[in-house]
Parts: C-alpha cells; structure tokens; sequence
C-alpha cells in the first residue's frame, strides 16, 4: 500500500503575536509586587510596626518601576500592525490605571507614619485588584502561538 | 468605552489632588494664644526651597540707627555662638544627622531637594574664636580654637570652664581669659542620646550657679516615622550635673529644642522649639515658652496643647490631656533656631525681650521665617507682636543669601548671628549713644 503522506496547512485565522518575552515579565512582575505592598499594609495595620509601611513603599516602587515599562510596551503596542482592537485597547487601559493609581498609592505611602492609613491599605487592595486584571488581560490578549 | 472614562477621571482628580495642597496665610499666627486650622495635607508636601546665592554687595536689612557688618566669612558651617567674658566670640561650626537612614523613596528624593536649600561646604566640626582686640567692631583675629569635634552646636561658659554640645557628648574645656586655643583635648562630661540622630543639633545652655547644664535633644523623626524605639531620650530636654554628668530629664515632649537660654535675673529656662511638618502650612506653630520642670509638651502625641496629631499610632489620650499649651507661637515652620535674651545696651526699643533667629521654612507657601526677629517681654512674660529685627535674606522671587540661626547678645551692645548659608557670621550693633 503507498503511504499516505499527510498534508497539513497551517492557517493563521487570526493575526497572532507573541507576548515579547521582556514585556511579558514587566507586566508579571506587577502583580507580586502591589501584592507584597497589600500584605505589608495589612500588616501595619494590624501591628502599627513602622517597618511594614516602610516595606510597602519600595514594594510599590518597584511595581512602578516594572510597570512603567510593562505600559511603555502596551502603548507603543497600540501603533504596531497588529496593535489595534478593542482587548488590546482595554489590557492598555487596565495596566494605566494600575500605575496612575499605584503612583497615587506611592504618594500616600510617603506621608508620616499612620498618616498613609487607612487610605494607603484601601488603593492597595484596588490596585492589587487591578494589576491581576491587567495581567489577564494582557497576557490573554497577546497570546503566543498559533490559532487553527 | 467605560474603562477609558474610568481611567480619565482617575487622572483629572490626581491632577486636582497635587494641586490642592493648601497654601498658607500670608500672616503667620503668633502669640499666646492662636486659632489653628484643621490638619491637612495634599498627595504632596508644600515644598519652597531657598535658592542660593552669594549676598555680593548686599546686606542683611536691619532697624534705621542700627549697623550690620560681617565679622567673619569662609567658616565650616557657623550654628551657634558665644561671647566669652573678654569679649571674644566662639563659632561653633558642622553638620550632623550623616548617621540618620533613609528609610522610605521619599527620604531619598527630599533629602536631594532639600540639600539645594542648604549650604554645600564642608563641615567645619571646631570651634573658631573671633577677636576685636582695639574695640573698633572689626574682628581682625580669626583662629581655630579647637577643633576634631562632632558637629558641635551648644556652646556655654560658666567660671572658667568652656562647655560644648557636640552632637553625640558634652564635653570640658579649660578656658582663661584671653586664650585664643585649647591647651588640653576636652573632657566628656557625659554621652548624649546620638543614634540616627535626625535631628543632631544639641542646644546648651547653663545654669546661673553653673552647677546644671540643660541640654535640647530633638526627636528622631518628624512625627514617629522611624518607630517608638527610635525615640526613647528623644524630644526633651536633659538636666545634667555640670561636674559628675548625671543627668535626668527636665521636661520632655519638645519635638526639637534648637535653642536654650536662662533668663538673666532668674533661674528659668526657656527654649524655642521646632514643631512638626505635614499638617498643613498653618500647622503646627514653632514656639517660644519657659521650660516647667517635669513638664510635657506635647510630642509626638499632641501639638499646641491638647491637640490629638492622628498620625501616632497607637495614640496615648493621657499624654494628649497632660500637654502643656506654650507660651507663645512664633508661626508654623518658620525654624526657630536661635534664642538670646536682650540687654538694655541693644536699645530702647529692644531693651526687654528675646532675639529668635528663623532658619526659614520648607514645608510652607508663601515661605516664611528667613529673619530675626524680638519678641518684647514686660514682666518677665511675652508681650506684643514680634518686630522684625533683621530681615533681607530672601528676596521674594526666592533667592536666598543667607540663613540665621543662632543669636547671642553680646553685653556691651551688639547681636551675634550666625548664618550657615553663606558661611558668616554677622554682628548688628545699635548706633552710638
């Protein structure tokens, strides 16, 4: 009997990017940060231990730091080819208001002692919230490989 | 789409919030009794910082009749001074607080953009002794005294025993008349409270028996940031035997002493005392008040009497109630850093009352301070207005030449002022009777 010789095309049905793998861990690092922030405030304010606040504001600079770059990557995205629609559109929206609100965040955490309470706990636990949100949609709206 | 405008309005109210920090009133409240506002604070500090520059032709401005001159330039930071009893005058020049950690990102950025309010020479850690041999108000000797000290600031003399506050000891000099060095390194009286040490500065000042040394040790933050830990011997003022070292607190709960002195005639102490920052430009009043024995004064847990600062935690309403209201409010964030009481040589006017030197404010817009100012007494109380005894040295676009802090009288007719921005020290003399 001839062998068959399958023959298989790949058809790309939607236009597909992948996450660059640089944006990729910007845009991760964002969420173990604003969460480390959140449990450190929440220890605070649990013990009135200055440390914790201390804690939470590197914490929350380095999640600035990380997502600035995370949103530089998501607006220059927005130009590319590809950029356009309506997800990507919302994961860009998403990842500004985490770092407008956690730069907010960042600014009440420098205030003196109980002075960040309890406004400081209450952003960390919205910009916890949405920096998970951004990351999901981020890394669901530049999905790696192919659709068939 | 609904997350757009979300994000929108999130950016508009950030916008508002930085630019709702409050600006202050353009008249500084002062005097015994004063209405303070509600505490308040925007996402940011006020901030107003000096912008340096070298005095050139200029002058400090003082009253008509007066004469302002400068008597020695180029020192190492001048803080404090003395006027020994020959007429000789001691410099205490240096920097402290190196020691004290930045804690938070903020630390780090307002320590850079406070450091362009401040003078960038090297710290001079010595006492320099000016002298005026022919009387003719030219100080022609200039000559290091002693020096290896640790940023000294308080400085009192009593019965030929030379005292110095450096910011970590109290220690002894042998002095006579007219000796322009030290013979022998200095004894240590005692330690002093120095670990991170934010605010360094140690005021001294001695009793009339010289028997007792009072001794300002300001808190170790600005409002509890640094932990309670962080503040045991801190904010009070210690009483120290001049002979043994043992010491106790006198009074406690004042936030930074910067300037201590006995009023002539008596045995009481007074002290003006830096109050917190980030209240609000109007909050909280610097102050001039006599020292009660015992006393507590507020810090960190009150301000201005009984008034609660929410931002100690856990709060202590005990110590809220036992606050000690002070005698007189010299104005939110002006910096007192100098305190002399007067003589009837500086002139009819200024007679009776107290020199304060203000180091001038930060934390404030419009800025304030940046000037010397007497506080009339009658009856061995505050009374009245104060009157702006030196002024010039901000120009309202901020430029900014110099910065007094502390203030001696001089006996026979002369105030001494140090100012540690453009490195002089200035003399104002009244004119000849």
């Amino acid at each position: 009997m001839p062998a068959t010789i399958e023959r298989r095309e790949y058809v790309q049905v939607h236009p597909v990017q992948a996450i660059h793998p640089f944006h990729a861990v910007m845009l991760a690092a964002t969420v173990p940060l604003f969460l480390g922030a959140l449990l450190s405030d929440w220890a605070y304010w649990r013990t009135y231990h200055i440390q914790w606040a201390n804690f939470s504001s590197w914490l929350l600079a380095g999640a600035l730091v990380f997502g600035a770059v995370a949103l530089l990557f998501a607006v220059f995205g927005l130009f590319t080819r590809h950029g356009r629609g309506a997800r990507r559109l919302l994961y860009t929206l998403l990842l500004l208001a985490t770092w407008v609100l956690g730069f907010v965040n960042a600014l009440i955490h420098a205030k003196d002692a109980w002075a960040v309470m309890p406004t400081g706990l209450v952003l960390s636990v919205i910009v916890t919230l949405l920096a998970c949100a951004a990351t999901w949609a981020g890394f669901s709206t530049l999905r790696a490989g192919a659709a068939s | 789409m609904r997350r757009a405008n979300l994000s929108l309005a999130a950016m508009t109210a950030f916008a508002l919030v930085l630019s709702a920090c409050g600006k202050g009133a353009e008249q500084q409240q002062y005097g015994p009794e004063v209405q303070l506002p509600e505490p308040q604070r925007g996402l940011l500090p006020s901030m107003v910082i000096a912008k340096p520059a070298p005095w050139g032709d200029k002058k400090p401005v003082v009253p008509q009749g007066y004469t302002v001159t400068a008597i020695a330039t180029d020192l190492g930071i001048p803080r404090q001074s003395l006027v020994l009893p020959n007429g000789d005058i001691l410099v205490a020049e240096g920097r402290g607080g190196a020691g004290a950690p930045k804690l938070k990102p903020k630390d780090v950025i307002a320590g850079i953009i406070k450091a362009k309010g401040t003078t960038q020479v090297d710290s001079g850690h010595r006492l320099t002794l000016l002298r005026d041999a022919d009387g003719d108000g030219s100080y022609e000797l200039k000559t290091v005294f002693a020096d290896k000290l640790n940023a000294p600031y308080g400085l009192a003399y009593h019965d030929g025993k030379l005292y110095v506050a450096n910011q970590d000891s109290v220690v002894r000099f042998d002095y006579r008349d007219g000796q322009t060095k030290a013979e022998a390194p200095p004894v240590k009286v005692t330690d002093l409270p120095s670990a991170i040490n934010h605010h360094w500065t140690k005021a001294m000042t001695v009793s009339p028996d010289g028997r007792f040394l009072y001794v300002g040790i300001g808190s170790n933050s600005n409002i509890t940031e640094r932990g309670m830990t962080a503040e045991v011997d801190r904010a009070m003022v210690w009483q120290i035997d001049a002979e043994t070292g043992m010491h106790k607190p006198y009074a406690t709960g004042l936030r930074n002493p910067t300037a201590l002195a006995i009023q002539p005639g008596t045995d009481v102490l007074w002290a003006v005392v830096n109050e917190r920052d980030e209240l609000g430009p109007d909050l909280v009043p610097d102050y001039l008040t006599h020292v009660q024995e015992g006393g507590f004064y507020g810090w960190p847990y009150a301000y201005w009497g009984p008034n609660p600062d929410p931002r100690v935690m856990p709060s202590d309403p005990e110590k809220v109630k036992a606050t000690i209201k002070p005698d007189y409010a010299l104005g939110s964030h002006v910096a007192a850093l100098g305190l002399a009481f007067s003589v009837p040589e500086m002139g009819s006017e200024f007679a009776e009352g107290v020199f304060v030197g203000q180091h001038g404010s930060w934390n404030r817009n419009p800025p304030v301070g940046y000037k010397v100012v007497f506080i009339p007494f009658r009856d061995g109380k505050p009374a009245g207005a104060p009157i702006e005894f030196m002024t010039g040295f901000r120009e309202q676009d901020g430029t900014t030449y110099g910065r007094p802090v502390g203030v001696t009288v001089d006996p026979r007719g002369a105030l001494i002022v140090c100012d540690d921005l453009s490195n002089t020290v200035w003399r104002v003399t009244p004119a000849k009777q």
